[in-house]
This record gives C-alpha cells, structure tokens and sequence, in this order.
C-alpha cells in the first residue's frame, strides 16, 4: 500500500546526515586514516539503496494503482477503513524493508573496513565503488 | 516476476561495475546500488507476503513480467538522466559549446 515510504523517510534523514558529514569533512579536511574511505563516502551507499529501492518501488506501486498522480496521492487514504491496514504495513513490511537495507549496508562497511584494515597501506586516492 | 529480474539486472550490473573497477567514470556503482536497494526491499516484501498470506512466492503471469521489464527500463533511464547532468565525458559541454 505505501510501504515504500518507511525507506523513503530513512533515506530523506540519511540524505541531510551525509550532507552534514560531507560538509565537516570538508572543513577539517578529515579523512579515515585505516581505510581511505570517509563517512559521507559510507552513507552515500546506504542513500543510494535506500533511493533506488524507492524509486522502483514507488513505479511498482503505481503500476498497481495504489499510488496515484492526485490527492491524497495514495489510494489506501481514500476509504477510511484501509488507513489503519496502510499504517500497519508501513510499520510491518516498510519497517523490515528499512531495517534490511541498513543491515546489509552495514555488512557492506563491515567488509569494506577489514578489506582496508588486511591492506598494508591504503594509496591516497581511494578505489572507486558505488560512485 | 519483477524481483527476479530485478535481482538478475542486479547481479549484471555489479559484474560490469567490479570488471571496470576501481574506475567508475559511468557510475555502475549507483545503477548497481539502484537494483541492489529494490531487491532486497522487494525480497522482504515477498517473505512477509508468503509467511503471513501463503500463495506463491513469484507471480509469473505477463503482468509481472512486464513489471518487470518497466522497473528496469526505469531505472536505467535515472542513472541516465544522473550520467546525462553529471556528463562524465564532457560531451553535452562540447556539444553546447559548438
């Protein structure tokens, strides 16, 4: 119905904490030391899946009407009676949606840090991934 | 239907993205991440629609199937439209310059 929009939030607060990192970084001129990838670097792939996942799931929802080029926008808001089973599929399978992305994501940084830690020295420009 | 070609574009795109890597000059990476963020919410969606409902775990009728195909065009068309802005060749500059 509209579980899209539980990583579709997550991916608005993540947007702005990247941003926020990005802008930090730039200022202390920070980068970490152990791996050659900093945070905002880390974050712009949990952004990246989180944005994609909704964009294409927001194309899926259309395709079976349950999103709609007019107010209220989501057909579930039409009839009174479907917003609480709206509402519990967000919090049910959006929030086990958001949870998933942002486990793997952290297996994916998890990764990433003991590739760089098992490297005897990480070159100053860092391999590309992601973006 | 759709996750499964989603999940097969995914697959694709990440062994384009690691044969060019560590050079990601046509943002692979993000069409990459693109298909691998849909998969796995449509995974989930899948699993909890099979343990609470039951019914089949794919649907593969044309509709799916259709789906399916759209989801990809539609992706490939943003990491176009970012490639396209982004113009990692510079050639819409060279091309407005003219």
């Amino acid at each position: 119905m509209a579980c899209f929009l539980v990583p579709a939030g997550e991916a608005i607060v993540t947007t702005v904490v990247q941003k926020v990192v990005e802008n930090r970084e730039k200022k202390a001129g920070e980068r970490t030391k152990n791996t050659g990838v900093n945070w905002s670097r880390r974050l712009s792939w949990l952004n990246k899946l989180l944005w994609g996942g909704t964009i294409l799931l927001a194309l899926e929802h259309v395709w079976h009407g349950e999103v709609v080029p007019w107010p209220p926008f989501l057909t579930a808001m039409e009839n009174p009676a479907d917003v609480a089973p709206m509402l519990h599929e967000m919090a049910t399978i959006g929030g086990a949606m958001a949870i998933t992305v942002t486990i793997v994501w952290l297996i994916i940084v998890l990764i990433a840090e003991l590739k760089a830690k098992a490297m005897p020295e990480v070159k100053a420009k860092p391999a590309s991934g992601g973006g | 239907m759709w996750l499964i070609m989603t999940a097969l574009a995914a697959v694709i795109t990440t062994a384009i993205w690691y044969v060019k890597a560590p050079e990601d000059k046509y943002k692979l990476g993000l069409l990459s991440l693109i298909f691998w963020g849909a998969t796995l919410m449509w995974f989930v969606d899948h699993v909890m629609a099979y343990l609470t409902e039951g019914g089949e775990f794919f649907e593969t009728n044309l509709d799916a199937t259709l789906l399916g195909l759209s989801v990809i065009v539609f992706a490939l068309l943003v990491w176009e439209i970012v490639l396209l802005v982004s113009d990692p060749k510079g050639v819409l500059k060279r091309v407005l310059k003219r």
